[in-house]
């Protein structure tokens, strides 16, 4: 309290002399008053007071300083004292300050990620009333629009609703040829809704919506306008090329908004009723076709519960009228931006659990520090006993002490903080995915210092307290007479031999969990994908973006893939519209032939379709088990034939042969089995079995077209020689080549991430042990000199003085190696939802694990081994 | 002038002492009334300056020894009055228990000097 008054009386100075003044007036009255009475005259009296007075100038100033300064400069004398002390030994400030750089750095860095992808709201006005309305079952999490706009007419709890899909669009300008770019078709209300501004010309508005293609407008983003338009004010009104279709270009959005989803930003947006220009097929008319994201903000008052209740009462009206389309429709608020939930529930999960090692490696730095801070006070036992007894009291001592960790403490968070900010920059400007317009835009803000200022406090004073605890119980005669209080710190287990020992563990624990996910990114290269992606190259091309439509597209495809397979080396061509694990692929119910009521409940399972041509199979390397593979002969006019997977094959028609069996699809199609193909990985590599179909391309014709190329040439000349092939048949035609294995990037991107972040955190917390084992074994090492030159001059052998010196240390370091050893086994179930196959059962994890540990434990034991072994008995007996 | 000096060299280690002891045995008391005490209960061997005083009080009051609030004297004037607090009577008795031990001490020497 006494602090505060003497800070606060530093701003209000004139006051306290104001104060004082009067006071010594106050004085200087009196005594003239005395004067008087003791019969001056008033002349007389009042020089006569101001005589005995002195210089009442001096007097105040001397006042108002003891006043002023007196605590500050106690203060100042403290950190002036510390100071003087950690520079006398630097090795202790370096350890401790690097300690907790580490420790806060790590949780710096996990909370800001944490912070802008789950804490932080969009950048939107009103962002706490904007929801995402997906559906109930899990990983449905889109809306049709039909649906949409039933949600939206018959609520009473939003005030609005908007409705958006991401997609990527061919956009050319002028001469220029067409470059693909990430876009948002949003519905008309989009940016009012939000309440975003225009930086430049206007928005579209829900009042420029008439009808299917009634409003070809785009709005470019601030980084699309300054890329491709040189930020010419004069685009406005100007005219460019969607897919070939000329939209017009209205305004461009603010530099700070990047759309409603967190990680993929748009290049543009345009509206939504005219996706059929830019998608070649109508939706909008289409209930089933779930693909838009829709957000939603609450009527103020009410809450996410009512609005929830609200929406689901809508829902089974919807499911009513529509018992098809939107059976088992209901509704579900999640925070927007993350892609629905599907993505949001994976994050939230992984981000707490990295938050969680983050906290535990800042614990092992406090741990660490608290053991440097109880060593140091234990060697100093003798001076403070000293400081003590000549009247020192114990709360001035433990504030030296507690001063002394806050400084250290708060050095350690600055340069923590400072390496964290710069390690963030550098993820903000991170893109993991090329193709992928993917954004981990992590900006600390004054949450993140907040945090980083309240960590670096905490991890001072807690570690401060503990060697304080040991000053407030020492005796002071016992210091003095032994010297060091060695008998009861070494004597038996102390809370700092627990947190080491937790700190080994933690260490185990990381290191473990980095191998699991190691080998399981490895073990995933070669999984059972149900294709082989080395030696095959995939190119890309759009058809619908170079302008052909539905009929013209499919002899363009046989066109390529019979010009593909002329290229020497080639093995094998086909297409397929998504390769899997690329980040497409749909869903549909399939139904048992001869069922009548095609609802959602009655379909047998959901499959995963594809369409693909003759040859894809051989071209990707996926085993056909039975029946035969898709043929030209496959035509429009031909009965439909599907190839299926094995999942497929038994949900449907359990143990019998699925070949020359019937299904049906969502439009009441018939599907004749004619092959059945080993199961394969479609959305993620950590997914379960899934079914899948695939259909003929010419009877149900795509679009979208990879071409998949097995070569036997390198993938650099297969490249050249496809683009040269494909730009032959039209040189107008938007390709991206690339080998398969490099497509493959989104669905490694987890696995990857995961590895990636466990490596870093097993890193810090192995420096962690090293230091804190090290520190703890040079301690103990130069605690028994003395003992250990004794027991050298008696005849020791060397084992015994190891045993001696390191017993404690090597107990530790193996018990907490070993309990991490299964706290991190036990940890690998929580894995494997992002990392594929990630099980501890791995005999190169384990000893990959205790190898680990036993560097980490020859690291941090070794120095301190060589000097108890070079104990020269003579040498030490004569020193002390 | 000799005499004074070497009075005041031995107040000025002790001032603390003195006012803290005038303040317990006289409750409140403003500076000049503490000035007074000290003369009359030293049989005028003491003489406080006020130079010295008001920056002893001023710390004192910082440290916690001493509270401080203005009140009007009988003469009507308003002046600042000093009064302990808990940690001042502690530390008092700590600065009395000090001295007589520094007075012991001291005669013991000169019994053997």
């Amino acid at each position: 309290m006494a602090l505060v008054n003497r800070i606060a009386n530093l701003f209000r100075r004139s006051k306290v002399d104001r104060d004082i003044d009067d006071e010594l007036q106050a004085h200087i009255a009196l005594r003239t008053d005395d004067n008087l009475a003791a019969g001056m005259t008033p002349t007389q009296a009042r020089r006569e007071a101001l005589l005995r007075f002195g210089n009442p100038v001096s007097t105040r100033e001397r006042a108002t300083a003891a006043e002023v300064t007196l605590s500050l400069e106690t203060l100042a004398r403290d950190v002036r004292y510390v100071v003087r002390r950690v520079r006398r030994s630097p090795g202790f400030a370096i350890t401790a300050i690097l300690t907790l750089a580490l420790g806060i750095g790590a949780n710096v860095v996990v909370f800001s990620v944490l912070n802008s992808i789950l804490l932080r709201p969009l950048k939107v006005a009103n962002p706490y009333r904007l929801f995402q309305i997906v559906q109930t079952q899990q990983g449905y999490d889109n809306q049709s629009y039909p649906d949409y706009l039933d949600f939206k007419a018959r609520n009473a709890t939003f005030s609005d609703m908007t409705a958006y899909r991401l997609g990527f669009t061919g956009l050319s300008a002028g001469a220029g040829g067409a470059q693909k770019y990430m876009n948002y078709e949003v519905s008309g209300n989009y940016f009012d809704l939000l309440g975003i501004q225009p930086a430049l010309g206007r928005f579209f508005h829900q009042s420029d919506e008439h009808g299917p293609n009634s409003a070809p407008y785009i709005v470019l983003s601030d980084h699309l306008w300054r890329a491709r338009f040189n930020a010419d004010p004069n685009i406005i009104g100007t005219t460019v090329d969607l897919n070939k279709h000329p939209f017009t270009i209205l305004g461009v959005a603010p530099a700070n908004f990047n759309g409603t989803e967190i990680f993929l930003w748009p290049e543009f947006w345009i509206p939504i009723v005219n996706e059929e220009q830019i998608e070649g097929y109508n939706f909008l008319v289409k209930r089933f076709n779930h693909g838009l994201f829709v957000i939603g903000s609450i009527r103020p008052g009410v809450s996410p519960q009512q609005a929830t209740d609200n929406l689901t009462t809508v829902a089974h009206q919807m499911t009513r009228e529509h018992p098809k389309e939107d059976d088992g429709l209901g509704a579900r608020l999640v925070k927007p931006g993350l892609m629905g939930d599907v993505f949001g529930g994976a994050a939230r999960s992984f981000l707490t659990a990295m938050m969680v090692l983050a906290i535990l490696v800042l614990v092992a730095a406090c741990a660490n520090l608290a053991g440097i801070c109880a060593a140091r006070a234990a060697d100093r036992t003798r001076e403070l006993a000293i400081r003590l007894s000549i009247g020192s009291t114990r709360g001035h001592v433990m504030r030296q002490l507690l001063t002394e960790a806050i400084v250290v403490s708060i050095a350690g968070g600055v340069a923590g903080t400072i390496v964290s900010v710069a390690l963030l920059g550098a993820l903000s400007r991170w893109q993991p995915i090329p193709q992928y317009p993917i954004h981990v835009a992590v900006v600390p803000d004054v949450r993140v210092y907040a945090i980083a200022i309240l960590l670096s406090l905490l991890s001072g004073i807690l570690p401060g307290l503990l060697p304080a605890r040991q000053i407030w119980r020492t005796d002071v005669t016992q210091a003095m007479r032994s010297g060091t209080a060695t008998a009861n710190l070494i004597g038996r287990f102390s809370v700092r031999d627990i947190l080491l020992g937790l700190q080994i563990a933690l260490c185990a624990l990381l290191v473990t969990a980095s191998l699991v996910s190691l080998r399981g990114m490895e073990r995933s290269l070669h999984a059972p994908l149900g294709f082989s992606p080395q030696d095959a190259m995939l190119a890309e091309a759009d058809l619908q973006m170079a302008g052909y439509s539905d009929a013209t597209a499919l002899p363009m495809q046989r066109r390529m893939i019979d010009e593909a397979a002329r290229i020497p080396g080639v093995i094998g061509v086909g297409t397929i519209d998504q390769a899997p694990l690329t980040g497409g692929g749909s869903s549909t119910p399939v139904y048992r032939d001869g069922t009548a009521d095609l609802r959602q409940s009655n379909a047998v399972t959901g499959a995963k379709y594809f369409s693909i041509s003759p040859g894809y199979l051989v071209a990707a390397g996926t085993r056909l088990l039975a029946g035969r593979d898709l043929s030209w002969a496959d035509t429009a006019t031909a009965p439909g034939v599907a190839i299926v997977n094995q999942t497929f094959a038994h949900s449907m028609f359990g143990n019998t042969p699925a070949v020359g069996q019937h299904f049906l699809g969502a439009g009441n199609d018939r599907y004749q089995v004619v092959g059945v193909i080993e199961d394969g990985k479609y959305d993620s590599l950590t997914e379960n079995p899934q079914a899948a179909m695939f259909l003929p391309l010419a009877q149900s014709s795509d679009n979208n077209t990879t071409l998949v190329v097995r070569s036997q040439l390198s993938s650099a000349e297969t490249a050249s020689a496809l683009n040269r092939v494909l730009t032959g048949i039209d040189s107008s035609l938007p390709l991206s080549i690339r080998p398969w294995p490099d497509a493959l990037a989104l669905a490694l991107f987890p696995a990857r991430i995961a590895t990636m972040a466990l490596s870093v955190m097993g890193i810090l917390a192995a420096i962690l042990a090293i230091t804190g084992v090290f520190g703890m074994a040079a301690y103990s090492v130069s605690k028994k000199m003395r003992e250990l030159g004794i027991r050298v001059a008696l005849g020791a052998r060397r084992t015994q003085i190891m045993r001696s010196a390191l017993g404690r240390p090597l107990l530790l370091l193996f018990s907490g190696s070993v309990t991490g050893l299964v706290l991190g086994v036990l940890a690998s179930r929580l894995l494997a939802q992002l990392v594929y196959q990630a099980t501890p059962r791995d005999p190169l994890v384990l000893l990959g694990a205790v190898a680990a540990m036993t560097i980490v434990g020859l690291l941090a034991t070794w120095i301190p081994a060589s000097r108890a072994l070079a104990v020269d008995p003579a040498l030490l007996l004569r020193n002390e | 002038m000799g005499k004074a000096d070497s009075s005041k060299n031995d107040l000025q280690g002790n001032l603390d002492l003195l006012v803290l002891k005038t303040l317990a045995h006289a409750g409140s008391l403003h500076g000049y009334g503490i000035v007074l005490h000290i003369q009359r209960a030293s049989d005028e061997l003491l003489n406080v300056e006020e130079g010295s005083l008001y920056p002893a009080l001023h710390r004192m009051e910082q440290s916690g020894w001493v509270a401080s609030e203005w009140a009007f004297t009988e003469t009507n004037r308003r002046a600042k009055y000093y009064k302990l607090t808990a940690a001042g009577r502690r530390q008092l008795e700590a600065a009395q228990e000090n001295f007589d031990r520094l007075v012991r001490g001291v005669r013991a020497v000169l019994r053997y000097a």
